[in-house]
């Protein structure tokens, strides 16, 4: 009997070993990734790398404003179409959650989610910018709206669906009509898990490459023409890397720093706002 | 004076096919509170439920027959002018969790888009809020979330944004149900309250209750109206058997 205790307890303590080694080994590389682009990153950026354009081989100094801007650009245009949409669908489905249209919205939600990027970012360049004749920062933001639908659409279904129903039917009790329930009720009462999926997904495709290759293209020149080609921070940092030059290479650092930072800024208020406006039934 | 405000007419209701209201026909008068009494499964919410029309939200649900509000048939009149002039509270608290107290009661106001200055809004709010004998415990957190409230309070609360609107008919879903002992007794001594001013019409499992706040009962059995009657008659001389085995806790 005692020395059945003992093993179980042996038992428990080695889960909880394996439990915390796991997190830890997972851990440490990320931390490894983040302490590396900071050490490298740090000493690249100073206010002329911000606010400069890049300059050509063989001279020093150079920016990534065009980049930083055409990266703003192109995200702020794919989040006005993407998050209207999006929480539109995701109200639809959590609405007629019976249909069968819903079911296979759903599952097509659930497809293009695992579309990889560079494929959607081909079939961007197949049907806008063949079609418009030419790359453009919209035709990147519309891969980029593709890529963070799916997101918006899901977490605003999921929060949506864990609201009580009695909610809905306290304000349709008072004769409020049902599109100001779910404009008034419904949406704000869910707003922090729709919120936090949509900064979730802004800060995602922030860092997407690939569906820029073929739609924004990249631009070396400061640009703010939906028109026309323009630059954009993973671009920026993809095309430094692998050019053989030592302080291009110091440029990829600064802009892979910067977008981290911006990532991780976001996060921290998406913290913040659940926390704030943390909606308790 | 007593005129019928309500009237349900061969009325029948359905989810899928599945019948839950066999041919009620019933009449309430105004100013009068009517306990709907009866086995689980028997159809009294489904039948509060259809007189503002909150049956019709269920995917499936069906009605049939005529339920007249003050002469005119529920079923033909602007949901949301009936549904104002009905109010409900819900068997579980539920206020709205992103507002404040204050603006839970005035929500019937704000939702609808309806426009009140401060200082009507000010005076709904506390009219209500003394109605349902909260005032005094909350008029310093006026501006808290509603959700902060214990239970009974926040029934109470529920109870006042319904009655914020002035509706002629107060429909209570098993209003007590969820609340301590306490809370239940303010609960029934506000319903006596409000019988001044409302038609109550309050669906209940407790007997006691039933027979403590309403001048009416009705008992309902498998989707059928079997008796209906002043609540005295029903609880001393009640003419079905079955009500008979309820009301003495032989089944149900």
């Amino acid at each position: 009997m005692d020395k059945n205790i003992k093993y179980r307890n042996f038992k428990n303590l080695f889960f909880k070993g394996i439990v915390i080694v796991f997190t830890s080994v997972c851990t440490l590389p990320l931390l490894l990734v983040l302490y590396r682009i900071f050490k490298e990153g740090i000493s690249a950026i100073n206010w002329s790398f911000l606010v400069n354009l890049p300059k050509p081989v063989g001279e020093t100094g150079g920016g990534i404003a065009n980049a930083l801007v055409g990266s703003a650009i192109i995200v702020l245009v794919a989040s006005i179409i993407a998050i209207p949409f999006g929480v539109c669908i995701g109200v639809y489905l959590s609405e007629y959650r019976k249909s069968k249209f819903a079911y296979w919205v759903l599952l097509s939600v659930d497809v293009l989610q695992g579309i990889p990027s560079i494929v959607i970012g081909i079939i961007i360049y197949l049907w806008v910018v063949k079609t418009m004749g030419g790359f453009s920062a919209f035709s990147g933001s519309l891969a980029l709206t593709l890529l963070m639908l799916p997101s918006i659409i899901k977490s605003t279904e999921e929060t949506l669906k864990l609201i009580p129903d009695s909610l809905k039917e306290a304000s349709l009790s008072l004769g409020v009509p049902y599109y100001r329930t779910i404009l008034k009720v419904i949406l704000p009462s869910g707003i922090t898990g729709i919120l936090s999926g949509t900064i979730l997904s802004v800060s995602r495709v922030a860092g997407e490459t690939a569906p820029l290759l073929f739609t924004a293209f990249g631009n070396p020149f400061m640009n703010t023409n939906l028109m026309k080609p323009i630059s954009s921070m993973p671009a920026v940092i993809f095309n430094y890397a692998i050019s053989p030059y030592e302080d291009w290479h110091k440029l990829a650092w600064g802009a892979a720093f910067i977008l981290i930072s911006v990532i991780l800024i976001l996060n921290i208020i998406t913290k913040i706002a659940q926390r704030r406006w943390r909606v308790q039934f | 004076m007593a005129s019928t405000i309500l009237k349900a007419e061969n009325f029948n209701a359905f989810f899928g096919k599945n019948q839950v209201l066999k041919n009620i026909n019933m009449e309430i008068q105004n100013n009068n509170v009517v306990a709907v009494m009866g086995p689980s499964g028997c159809g009294k919410t489904t039948f509060v439920r259809c007189v503002n029309r909150m049956h019709e939200l269920t995917p499936d649900a069906t009605a049939s027959g005529k339920i007249y509000f003050d002469g005119d048939d529920v079923y033909k009149m602007n949901l949301i002018v009936l549904r104002r002039k009905i109010g409900m509270v819900f068997q579980r608290p539920n206020p709205f969790p992103t507002m404040s107290i204050y603006q839970n009661v005035v929500a019937g106001y704000s939702l609808n888009g309806i426009k009140l200055d401060k200082i009507k809004r000010d005076e709904i709010v506390e009219s209500a809020l003394t109605k349902v004998s909260l005032w005094d415990e909350v008029k310093d957190s006026l501006h808290k979330k509603g959700t902060f409230l214990s239970g009974g309070q926040q029934q109470r609360l529920c109870i006042a944004r319904a009655i914020s609107m002035n509706p002629e008919i107060l429909l209570l879903d098993e209003p007590t149900s969820a609340l301590d002992p306490i809370s239940t007794a303010k609960v029934e001594e506000l319903i006596y309250e409000l019988k001044k001013n409302y038609t109550i019409l309050i669906v209940t499992h407790n007997m006691q209750q039933a027979a403590r706040i309403s001048d009416k009962t009705a008992f309902f059995y498998l989707g059928e109206l079997l008796e209906y009657n002043d609540t005295k008659e029903i609880f001393t001389n009640p003419k079905h058997e079955k009500t008979q085995n309820y009301i003495t806790g032989r089944f149900g």
